[in-house]
């Protein structure tokens, strides 16, 4: 059984939603992106780390700061699998899951990114610019190594869509719960995305599904129904309040993603 | 890898819109797939409608101006001695430049689509401010994104969009010019896409937007094969279509009605801005040796260094100031239907000096690239070639430049 399945079998058993964070890989630098990571993990159940691009079609300021910060330190993908690794090793390390744009991966090459992800224990991956089906070779090519494709899915997927991209999903789906870049403010009512999330589910209610965008420490508590939630921006936001003080993202990072667990637990 | 004869360029994709199973493609957000297929499905409805044709031709006619002049520059012919130079002056369509065409087809599908706000990206100004001509003409709300660089040095244009009532919001990220522009404007539109039209300003992005620009560029050839053979007789045996390149919009349309004659007959030169002279930094993926990478949801060459960031380029054109270029172009690139150079800074000024010195028209830095490899080549060729540039800008937009480089007033 793959990490991330098993992550959410822990949580489901603790009758609670599985907290995903994202922050990004190499922000503000190599030593406390990895920090940030370690600080927050005994709260965490999977962690994505944003391989960071520099013409993001869905991300929004925060994580745009966030990944300008990381390539003017000078960030490299080589960088980005030093840091699995070494988290990896640490004692409450999660899955991890590396989030980006395809292109990333093409000028790496495919099959050598993929070698690399498992040689480096990278658990999943989510590539934002390539969707189904455009992606069926590429996630059959993970799947292959036992690494997590995670399919995602939109407000504006048809029903049809859906049906097959649930269909050729691996362990996690992943709900964009509006029409938004990443950070935006929850515009659509908890209510409502709760409603398509159990939409997804009733296709097949083995996928676990969580809903990212837009979550922050006040809108959680409203979506815990769900098989997981993503908090991203929000973090991202602390992380940058943090280094523009000088003080420790570590420390804020891990204040908050105490707070978020306090309210879904 | 070849090019089909019979079909239009822009069609000879594969299901999964590649060219040559190579470029293109719709590498795009989940969210924006619904809308992209929407437009999609709305654009192949229209394109076939007689009614909808009816309509762009009478725009094109009385709004646009069409045809626009075909003339020959035989100043400039007599004093480079060789090939004879003519221009397609499509500058002299309504706002002074080919983003018309796109613009007004783009305000009548998002009419069609039921949709009151349309947003557009912008280099040089010119598709910004078409895009708030046409929006005004229409009835429609309109945003224009643009970097923060761009709208320092095409201010010109920036007036025209205010004046026209657009919103330009000014984009600080990156390089602060068009790639950072088309960025802003995608972003944008994944959270807005329910309520609002996006027109790509070039022909570049998703594939439908690649398609649905060229279409309408296509006006261009539609127009000058006709005005070419009323004043030749037929296609001469010769002849060179010479245009600058940048997200390549203005060259397909310049080249589309040719697409079929052999290449022998009727070369295409595509010309990319080769930024300052001994610069490092050319905006020309396609003269350049620049692999194939994605950007801005297609698969094209593209500047980029190893780790697959997108590089910056500098061009004293904003129009052609752009790290990737139409998966078209790279298709035609690659099948040799069309061949690519590129100019510098420095050589576009040379150009535009001497065709202004020459002749009565004022072609702005975007084809001005395309009038130094004329320039260039034409002294090299016989009397019976015929090179015809397009002059698909015209230069007022870029007085503050022409006066700082070459202490010139407009």
């Amino acid at each position: 059984m793959s990490l991330i399945k098993k992550a959410f079998q822990i949580c489901k058993k603790e009758k609670r939603p599985a907290l995903l964070t994202f922050t990004v890989a190499g922000d503000n630098t190599h030593k406390n992106s990895l920090e940030i990571l370690k600080s927050i993990s005994p709260y965490v159940d999977i962690c994505e780390m944003g391989m960071p691009h520099n013409t993001p079609v869905a991300d929004g300021g925060q994580i745009q700061n966030c990944s300008h910060r990381a390539l003017k330190n000078g960030i490299k993908i080589k960088d980005i699998f030093k840091i699995t690794n070494q988290y990896k090793k640490f004692k409450f390390a999660k899955p991890i899951i590396l989030m980006g744009y395809f292109n990333t991966i093409k000028q790496f090459g495919e099959q050598n990114f993929i070698n690399q992800c498992k040689k480096n224990k990278v658990d999943g991956l989510i590539v934002v610019d390539l969707p189904w089906p455009e992606n069926k070779n590429f996630a059959a090519k993970c799947k292959k190594k036992s690494i997590n494709f995670i399919q995602l899915v939109a407000p504006t997927t048809s029903n049809e869509r859906l049906k097959k991209i649930v269909r050729d999903s691996h362990d996690m789906v992943y709900y964009i719960s509006m029409l938004s870049t990443t950070g935006g403010k929850l515009k659509v009512a908890p209510k409502k995305i709760i409603q398509n999330y159990q939409k997804i589910k009733k296709l097949n209610k083995n996928k676990n599904v969580v809903i990212g965008f837009g979550i922050t420490e006040k809108t959680i508590a409203s979506l815990k129904k769900a098989d997981g939630l993503v908090v991203g921006s929000a973090l991202c936001k602390s992380i940058t309040d943090s280094v523009n003080r000088r003080k420790k993202p570590a420390i804020a990072a891990k204040k908050m993603v105490m707070k978020l667990k306090s309210k879904i637990a | 890898m070849k090019i089909r004869k019979g079909i239009p360029v822009i069609d000879q994709h594969d299901k999964n819109y590649m060219y040559g199973g190579k470029f293109g493609g719709n590498f795009i957000p989940e969210t924006l797939k619904k809308p992209v297929e929407d437009l999609t499905i709305l654009f192949e409805k229209l394109r076939k409608n007689k009614e909808f044709l009816k309509q762009r031709d009478y725009y094109f006619k009385n709004y646009v101006g069409a045809p626009t002049p075909f003339i020959k520059l035989n100043n400039l012919t007599n004093h480079l001695g060789g090939a004879q130079i003519w221009a397609k002056v499509v500058a002299e369509a309504n706002g002074g430049a080919h983003k018309i065409y796109n613009a007004t087809v783009h305000a009548l599908i998002c009419k069609k689509a039921g949709k009151k706000y349309i947003v557009g990206d912008t280099g040089a100004g010119y598709a910004g401010k078409m895009l708030s001509m046409a929006a005004k003409k229409f009835g429609l709300r309109c945003k224009i994104f643009m970097g923060a660089k761009d709208i320092e040095r095409q201010k010109p244009n920036c007036d025209a969009m205010k004046k026209n009532g657009a919103e330009i919001v000014p984009v600080h990220t990156g390089s602060k010019t068009l790639v950072d522009a088309v960025s802003e404007c995608m972003r944008y539109w994944v959270s807005n896409c329910d309520t609002t039209h996006m027109c790509v300003g070039s022909t570049v992005g998703p594939n439908i937007f690649i398609k649905i620009c060229a279409w309408s560029t296509a006006q261009i050839s539609r127009e000058l094969i006709v005005q070419v053979k009323q004043e030749f007789g037929k296609i001469p045996k010769k002849m060179k279509l010479i245009n600058c390149v940048g997200g390549g919009s203005s060259a397909l349309g310049f080249w589309n009605s040719f697409m079929d004659y052999n290449k022998n007959q009727v070369e295409m030169i595509g010309v990319e801005a080769g930024g300052p002279k001994n610069s490092k930094l050319h905006a020309a993926p396609l003269s350049t040796n620049a692999k194939v990478g994605i950007l801005h949801g297609a698969a094209q060459y593209v500047i980029q260094d190893k780790e697959g960031q997108i590089s910056n380029t500098a061009s004293i054109s904003a129009g052609l100031d752009y790290p990737g270029i139409s998966p078209v172009h790279c298709f035609l690139k690659d099948t040799k239907r069309a061949r690519y150079t590129s100019a510098t800074d420095e050589e576009a000024l040379h150009a535009h000096q001497l065709v202004t010195k020459f002749e009565n028209i004022s072609p702005s830095l975007e084809p001005s690239h395309a009038f130094a490899e004329a320039i260039k080549i034409a002294p090299k060729l016989s009397k019976d070639t015929v090179i015809i540039v397009n002059s698909c800008g015209d230069a007022k937009k870029d007085r503050d430049i022409l006066k700082k480089r070459l202490g010139k007033k407009i």
